[in-house]
């Protein structure tokens, strides 16, 4: 069952997201339509992956004899001169037209300003859909789960369909990460938020391999939320760190005079810069470079393909066996990632807040 | 390279969109479910101490019955043994009034006999003295019947007299 939607999601993969270009590009837009793929007939390695990865103002879905059908998006901009703008982004017509003194850059799938004025973009990004149904699909399954532990059920009697699910999930978050890194006193102040993290987390790791809407997205291989994730639990450790954590960060305990000189610098990068960095830059990169490597295997039976039409069809099998064996191992990365960012949030915090015990 | 610069919108968004779903999942989904859950934990583990105890109790009791079976057992046979005792005692009580009783039952039979047997032989004695008598008397009538022979003797006796 579970195989059969792979070889349903890399069937759709192949048919839809990566259109042979070769003729199709220079149908309905003409030369206009000269954009990501650089000449014709060639295939653009870099172009496509990245045009998959990064994030978009439409969510592009295939494209069929040089049209593109895309599901257009809110684009809103705020600029302190012209003030707030709010349009569809079909009104650039794929990069093709300007709108408001706004276009759009096809090759970095940007919006830039014609004058060149300061603008802040803050559209309603592919990304940002995304993300927003995620976390109304979770917000809908975990309410809902909370209504059945408040009518009783799994209260005082047995859980019920759904809620073993969650349940197993929290409590491995509760045994293995919280009391573990937090202690048994502390952790249940951390658990909502180590709960949210890793949920949130997992989802969207998932959504992402979904090949087509509400996924097809890089939403957690992405710098910016990967970021906003390690900000909000470097609030969090700083908010509820003591003075122990400072005194040993400031000032450590047993250590000669000049070795401090070294240590306390090293202390203050590592805490203050290199905790949440890390946090951000692993999950970004696992994400980003899973995404990359099974574009890069699905491309593979093009780039054969555009050598001649036997090699990539004699490609074809090989390239859904690795896209295969990808997406089972982006499945565990999924979880993992998301247990790891949650479990060394809960060791730093831990660290943050732990008492001196002696 | 620009996938490395986060972009502001999404950065925007996702802060915000994170938060809020902090914020409402914290309030309306882990508040109750972790509570929940801390309830049923805690009951599950009140249940196995309860039933622990109750264990322990059981097994107090048992032995506790197993002491009173015994002593009620040891008493049983307590009684048994005093019982028997009695018992023996009133059997020998018993068969020595019997035996007792026997024997002054045979002592005054003997008695009775004897006197019995003293009776009987005064009375041979006298009805034999009464005999002798009687047969004297028929003798001595028939002795003195003859007149002569007895003043002959009556003489002859008179004779042997010597008068000094």
């Amino acid at each position: 069952m579970k195989k059969q939607v792979f070889i349903y999601a890399l069937a759709l993969i192949a048919l839809f997201a990566f259109p042979l270009n070769g003729n199709a590009q220079h149908g309905a837009h003409g030369a206009a339509a000269d954009h990501a793929h650089a000449e014709e007939g060639k295939l653009d390695i870099k172009g496509e992956i990245f045009g998959h990865i990064r994030d978009a103002h439409d969510w592009h879905i295939t494209s069929f004899r040089g049209k593109h059908i895309t599901i257009p998006l809110p684009v809103m901009i705020y600029s302190p001169t012209k003030g707030l703008d709010l349009f569809m982004s079909s009104k650039f017509e794929h990069g093709h037209a300007s709108y408001n003194g706004y276009s759009l850059n096809h090759t970095s799938g940007k919006i830039e300003s014609a004058d060149g004025s300061k603008f802040y973009d803050i559209s309603i990004t592919k990304n940002v859909v995304s993300m927003l149904l995620s976390i109304i699909l979770m917000l809908f399954v975990f309410t809902g789960i909370a209504k059945k532990y408040k009518s009783g059920i799994g209260r005082t009697s047995a859980p019920k369909g759904l809620q073993n699910g969650v349940e197993a999930v929290i409590d491995f978050i509760k045994d293995s990460v919280a009391v573990p890194n937090l202690g048994k006193d502390k952790y249940m102040k951390y658990m909502p938020f180590l709960l949210t993290l890793f949920f949130f987390i997992w989802v969207n790791n998932m959504f992402g391999m979904i090949p087509f809407p509400p996924g097809a997205v890089n939403l957690t291989g992405n710098i910016a939320v990967t970021l906003v994730l390690a900000l909000i639990f470097f609030v969090i450790m700083l908010a509820n760190s003591n003075k122990h954590f400072w005194g040993h960060m400031f000032n450590p305990p047993g250590v000669p005079f000049l070795i401090k000189l070294i240590l306390v610098p090293i202390e203050i990068v590592s805490n203050l810069l290199i905790k949440p960095a890390a946090l951000a830059i692993r999950l970004f990169a696992n994400i980003f470079a899973g995404h990359t490597i099974i574009l890069s295997v699905v491309l593979l039976i093009f780039i054969f393909g555009s050598l001649s039409k036997v090699a990539g069809l004699a490609f074809l099998p090989v390239s859904i066996g690795f896209t295969v064996f990808m997406f089972f191992l982006e499945l565990l990365v999924a979880a993992i990632q998301a247990f790891i960012f949650t479990n060394l949030a809960a060791v730093f915090i831990g660290q943050a807040i732990e008492e001196p015990h002696h | 390279m620009d996938l490395l610069l986060p972009e502001f919108g999404l950065f925007f968004w996702t802060l915000v969109a994170f938060l809020t779903f902090f914020f409402l999942l914290k309030k309306f989904a882990w508040k109750p479910i972790l509570e929940a859950l801390n309830e049923r934990e805690s009951n599950i583990a009140e249940s196995i101490a309860s039933a622990e105890r109750v264990k322990k109790e059981m097994a107090a009791m048992q032995s506790e019955n197993e002491k009173v079976l015994n002593e009620a057992r040891a008493e049983r046979s307590q009684i048994l043994r005093e019982a028997k005792e009695t018992k023996d005692k009133i059997v020998a009580d018993a068969e020595g009034e019997a035996k007792g009783k026997a024997n002054k039952i045979i002592s005054d039979a003997r008695q009775q006999i004897q006197n019995e047997k003293m009776a009987a032989l005064t009375d041979v004695k006298n009805q034999v003295g009464n005999l002798v008598i009687e047969v004297s008397e028929k003798v001595l009538r028939s002795e003195l019947k003859d007149k002569e022979a007895q003043e002959g003797y009556i003489s002859k006796l008179a004779s042997e007299i010597q008068m000094n």
